[in-house]
């Protein structure tokens, strides 16, 4: 066992940008605010960076994140592997032309002559009363893209594991943070390496139903543990960590063995990621399964701002724990 | 406008003629306002209106009753209250981004139903949906309130197209920041604009930093009145500090987008006294650089040497002073006591029927 400590998704981030700069000289990083001058970053994620490796390596950007990621895919199909921030998930959609025409699809349409080892850091999640146009979970339009890998990280391991894997690899890669995970502090090796893409880890270990989930409702699922293992219910958890591609063969093992699913994710229900997992396990283990596959996600509605109709966008431990039962019989 | 020319001439070739200035119209130079004392009033009374609902607005975050993020106007003052006040409520139309207070309030919108809208009350003017970001008066044709940089720019070019076309004798006004003219949409739309020959004032208020990104870190040409040539838009730089000049330059853009010549772009010098929203610690900047601003060039202060000049006296400005903190605390009560929404306003307003 190596030595552990102490830090947050914050704090992890910024160790592995750290890390990947000083190993690779390739590594360079791009976005709005982003130098100390402007303060490294809305969270501080990009602190010191500048500093000690020039504002020439660690660009501040104007605002206009069009061409932060179009510059970011040209100096990649160069060889170099941009870090570009996106400093909100919202703002993406400024950029979409270049994620989805450009960085997803270079590859395939240039006969694998290109490449483009790009990693584009994003945050979103409600609950900050940010409203309609800064906290939207969008992973599920990325990942309806093929030719772009989409992370979604719950703790502060693998916020480091996941962005080192980001930064090597050699296709682009969305990596989201959320604001309900980056804060939370968690044990972290202090050599925590690269941790695969696409693969998934089992949370917890249970018989009579999968839970699987993401980012922020990660949290909160595992709130709802204690609730489900009151009523007697064995749970196994799932926290996919990567939802393109998603590590079908676990979730399919678990579901096959426990016969029950839930999904727990806040991008809105209607056509999010829950929808393509429950779909492929209903096609891979029909008759199998115990009931029908349940998904909980964002209702169909813009964020609001209001606090109180905050909250009830956002599934609760509650309603998993309902969930649950309701699956249960 | 001189064209220059990029091309070296040739080693003892005559010298080149300069190139002929463009004969194309230009607006005349602005002259500052010369308000009666009425109008100097007037405009005082909303500077402060504005200066000290945004002091409640800043109070009440800090009591946790406004969440969010919120973005104060407190030190642009002049800038909304001088250039609306050329415009006509209602017929007029006038669109900004997140930090949009200042705007509503000096078009005539009631503190009360923007103060409740920062609370997220039921009675708040986007009820509750929209927050401090994204406030609407369609009744006034103010048109938001938009969180996305840059956005609004488009969408006012989309109010001014309606004007004409519409030929309802009404203009656009867009506002957007410095750090908002590096977007690409706002270059599409100024080409649109002028091409089109489109009713539209495109006001950048440059406070000088976009959240912690001071101009000269993000602007390749800062002088941005200027980024408009291209387009053969004309451009003018304005002191945003002092509401006659202000309303001076404001003058000149209406006449001229009034008069069908397409759109203007109007550069308003001017400072954000606090953080970019109120969860920043604004360490980009010293708080010596600010209180420099505050100390020589706060609108409201200049404004007030003017009105004593015109000798409005102390008693008078303290009865207003007096008049308006009764205002904004009524707006704060109302605010603060009145319903948030019921839960299934979250399923209505998103489309007109409800799923
Ligand atoms: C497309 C987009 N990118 C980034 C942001 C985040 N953001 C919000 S305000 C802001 C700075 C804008 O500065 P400026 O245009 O100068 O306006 P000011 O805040 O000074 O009024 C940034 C980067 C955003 N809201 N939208
Ligand atoms: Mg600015």
């Amino acid at each position: 066992m190596s030595e552990m400590v102490k830090m947050n998704g914050l704090q992890a981030i910024n160790a592995a940008m750290f890390e990947a700069m000083e190993a690779d000289p390739k590594v360079l990083v791009l976005g709005e605010d982003i130098a100390d001058r402007e303060g490294g970053g809305v969270t501080g994620t990009m602190r010191g960076l500048s500093t000690k490796f020039g504002d020439h390596r660690v660009c501040t950007t104007p605002i206009s994140e069009q061409a932060i990621i179009g510059a970011a895919i040209g100096v990649a199909i160069n060889g170099y592997k941009p870090v570009a921030e996106i400093m909100l998930m919202n703002f993406t959609t400024v950029a979409m032309d270049m994620i989805f025409n450009h960085a997803a699809k270079l590859r395939f349409m240039s006969g694998g002559q290109t490449s483009v080892p790009l990693t584009i850091r994003t945050l979103t999640g409600a609950g900050w009363q940010t409203a309609g146009q800064h906290a939207d979970h969008l992973e599920g339009w990325f990942a309806h893209a093929a030719g772009i890998k989409v992370v979604c990280p719950s703790n502060p391991a693998d916020y480091k594991g996941l962005l080192l894997s980001c930064i090597q690899d050699p296709d682009p890669c969305l990596f989201v943070e959320t604001g309900g995970t980056l804060f939370v502090p968690g044990e972290v090796a202090v050599d925590q390496g690269p941790i695969p893409l696409g693969k998934a880890r089992i949370v917890q270990e249970g018989t009579d139903v999968t839970i699987i989930s993401y980012s922020t409702m990660m949290l909160r699922c595992q709130a709802a543990l204690a609730g489900l293992a009151e009523a007697g219910i064995s749970a196994e958890l799932i926290d996919l960590r990567t939802i393109s591609p998603w590590d079908k063969q676990a979730v399919l093992d678990s579901a096959a063995k426990t016969g029950r699913v839930v999904i727990v994710h806040e991008a809105v229900r209607n056509f999010g990621p829950g929808a393509e997992i429950a779909a492929t396990i209903n096609e891979e283990l029909y008759g199998q399964l115990k009931g029908p596959v349940r998904r909980l996600g964002g209702p169909y509605s813009p964020v609001p701002f209001s606090k109180p109709l905050e909250d009830a966008f956002l599934v609760t431990p509650e309603q998993i724990v309902e969930a649950v039962k309701g699956l249960m019989g | 406008m001189a064209r220059a020319s990029t091309a070296k001439p040739a080693k003892g070739a005559a010298k080149p003629t300069p190139a002929p200035a463009s004969n194309r119209e230009r607006p005349a130079e602005p002259v500052r306002y010369e308000a009666s004392k009425d109008e100097l009033m007037a405009f005082y009374r909303e500077m402060l209106l504005i200066r000290r609902f945004e002091e409640k607005a800043g109070q009440l975050y800090g009591l946790g009753l406004i969440g969010g993020f919120c973005h104060l106007y407190i030190g642009q003052e002049a800038v909304a209250v001088g250039l609306q006040s050329a415009l006509e409520v209602g017929k007029d139309s006038v669109i900004t981004g997140y930090r949009d207070h200042g705007h509503m309030l000096a078009y005539g919108i009631a503190p009360k139903l923007i103060m409740a809208e920062l609370t997220g009350r039921e009675a708040g003017i986007s009820r509750g949906k929209g927050g401090s970001m994204h406030m609407f008066s369609v009744e006034h044709k103010f048109y938001g309130g938009h969180g996305i940089v840059g956005a609004q720019v488009s969408l006012g070019t989309g109010l001014a197209f309606k004007h004409k076309y519409a030929n309802d004798g009404g203009v656009a006004m867009a506002y957007f920041g410095d750090g908002a003219s590096n977007q690409g949409q706002v270059y599409e739309s100024f080409n649109m604009a002028e091409l089109w020959k489109l009713p539209i004032i495109f006001v950048i208020e440059n406070n000088q930093y976009a959240m912690g990104t001071s101009v000269n870190r993000s602007s390749a040409e800062d002088q941005l009145y200027k980024r408009g040539e291209s387009f053969r838009i004309p451009g003018l730089q304005v002191d945003g500090m002092d509401v006659l000049a202000v309303r001076g330059a404001a003058n000149t853009a209406v006449e001229w987008v009034r008069a069908g010549k397409g759109p203007i772009l109007l550069e308003l010098k001017t400072y954000r006294y606090r953080g970019h929203s109120m969860s920043d610690p604004a360490k980009y900047r010293s708080r010596d650089e600010v209180q420099a601003v505050r100390d020589k060039s706060d609108p409201i202060e200049h404004a007030k040497r003017d009105l004593e000049a015109l000798g409005v006296t102390e008693a008078d400005l303290k009865d207003l002073d007096k008049e308006i903190r009764k205002i904004v605390s009524e707006a704060a009560d109302f605010a603060e006591s009145s319903p948030e929404p019921g839960l299934a306003e979250l399923y209505t307003d998103v489309l007109v029927d409800t799923y």
